[in-house]
């Protein structure tokens, strides 16, 4: 199978892929990972007029926390790239989670941060980590450069509010407000299918009080759910089995799952009421560790 | 010869450029005219004529097609031909030198690690990005690392013993190497 015609662009500037986006018109395409893009063009699902490749612009490729805790992933940043940082599982737990679940491991080498948040794939793991973790898209467009936050990007499935001519240069998570705890949980028949369903949870605190929290749930329901219901059944308080079973229940409640062949959706509801519960345990201080913060 | 490379070359009637595309494959200088909707696979396979790479299920799925890319493996089936330009490919083709397999190879050998062997080129591919990283892999390390490449003969048990066979042979032959890994 091969893609139907185009017209193929290799701006190496991000200024100029923008204008290039400009004259193509919604006719025009990012070529970042290619991951999600290049399938769908082969199955002819994607006809772009023009594939706008920004694989050769120089400086999309960083991640870095600024000095204030705000992380920072250039639009051209691959999920491998995530995966092996090993710094992140201290100042960034969630994704550092999510980043060795996604896809499978070749394509993890191609595929980006960014682009997979522009795919807007209801499926998508990323997404579920930047709404838990109340992260932003930075969108580039002819006239400067805007601030999104994830939850109000996607519209719908495999839909975004990105103006055709706007470039999405970078994903940011912000600073967090206390101790940051948070995983994922992605339930698959095996590597590389789609997710049956997944979790993603963040947390911060101070002591043992949760100041913050967020949960995101993957695949199930027409786009990625921001769970704010359940997330504020843990805010304002330590975390307690009681809390916990009242945000798995809450989450559960929210996913707007189908019955297919990865299972029935009551079954894919309990599936996210069980990675919520068990994914929060995980997160309640033991003995020791509390007591040590409050000497702390 | 009728082929893929060969439909999608341009046609008199249609403003689609075709770009010409270099890339050093398995160490050689090599160039050709494509269309830009030619994939990697299919310049391969169809423009430089290497046919170790196999292209099995077409929709990023099966990793039968990996090659690697800069020395990371990628899907070829997955790529376009023209975003090679500049960088290094390496296939099945350029494990093996004219005198002596890789030890990957032999390892698949020894260790009985194919059956129809569609997958093999991948599965080998995938397994030199490995241990090119991790020089001492586990057992886990290597399902995990090939977890993107399907065999359909099942025969998963003696390609991962084939790759924990190569690893240690790689690992006899420099043990330096096996203090570190590129990281």
């Amino acid at each position: 199978m091969y893609p139907s015609r185009f017209k193929y662009e290799t701006p190496s500037t991000v200024e100029e892929a923008i204008g290039l986006l400009h004259d193509g018109g919604a006719d025009a395409k990012i070529l970042a990972g290619g991951q999600s893009l290049i399938p769908m063009m082969k199955l002819r699902f994607a006809a772009p007029g023009t594939i706008v490749d920004i694989n050769n612009i120089p400086g999309l490729d960083y991640m870095r926390t600024e000095s204030d805790g705000t992380f920072r992933v250039g639009a051209l940043v691959r999920h491998v790239d995530l995966e092996r940082a090993t710094e992140l599982k201290d100042s960034q737990p969630t994704i550092a989670a999510a980043a060795h679940l996604v896809a499978d491991p070749i394509v993890r080498t191609r595929g980006t941060f960014v682009g997979s948040l522009c795919h807007a794939d209801p499926q998508g793991d990323w997404a579920s980590c930047m709404v838990a973790l109340d992260g932003s898209v930075v969108a580039q467009g002819p006239k400067g450069r805007r601030t999104i936050g994830v939850d109000e990007f996607v519209k719908g499935p495999f839909t975004t509010v990105l103006a055709p001519d706007e470039l999405a240069v970078e994903a940011v998570v912000p600073k967090a407000q206390g101790v940051r705890s948070g995983g994922y949980l992605k339930l698959e028949r095996r590597i590389g299918d789609f997710a049956t369903a997944g979790v993603a949870v963040a947390i911060e605190r101070n002591g043992d009080v949760v100041s913050r929290a967020g949960i995101g749930l993957t695949g199930v329901g027409s786009r990625t759910i921001n769970a704010e219901e359940a997330a504020a059944a843990v805010v304002g308080q330590p975390l307690t089995p009681d809390t916990i079973e009242r945000a798995g229940d809450l989450a559960a409640a929210i996913s707007d799952p189908r019955s297919d062949h990865r299972g029935s959706a009551d079954y894919k509801r309990h599936i996210v009421a069980t990675f919520v519960t068990r994914l929060l345990t995980s997160m309640q201080p033991t003995r020791e560790q509390s007591t040590e913060e409050r000497v702390a | 010869m009728t082929s893929l490379f060969e439909e999608v070359a341009p046609s008199e009637d249609d403003n689609i450029p075709v770009r010409r595309v270099e890339v050093r494959l398995n160490g050689e200088r090599r160039a050709a005219k494509v269309e830009p909707r030619l994939l990697l696979a299919h310049l391969i396979r169809q423009g430089f004529q290497l046919t170790g790479t196999h292209t099995g299920c077409d929709t990023t799925n099966c990793g039968a097609c990996t090659v690697l890319f800069d020395g990371e493996p990628v899907k070829s089936c997955t790529m376009l031909a023209v975003q090679a330009h500049g960088h290094e490919v390496t296939t099945v083709e350029g494990l093996a030198t004219a005198s002596e397999l890789h030890p990957i190879q032999e390892g698949f050998k020894d260790e009985h690690g194919l059956q129809c062997g569609f997958c093999t080129p991948g599965m080998m591919l995938a397994a030199k990005a490995l241990l090119d990283h991790n020089p001492n892999p586990t057992e886990d390390d290597v399902r995990w690392a090939l977890s993107g490449n399907l065999c359909r003969c099942t025969g998963y048990q003696n390609i991962v013993k084939a790759v924990l066979w190569a690893a240690e042979k790689l690992r006899d032959a420099d043990p330096g190497a096996a203090e570190g890994g590129d990281e």
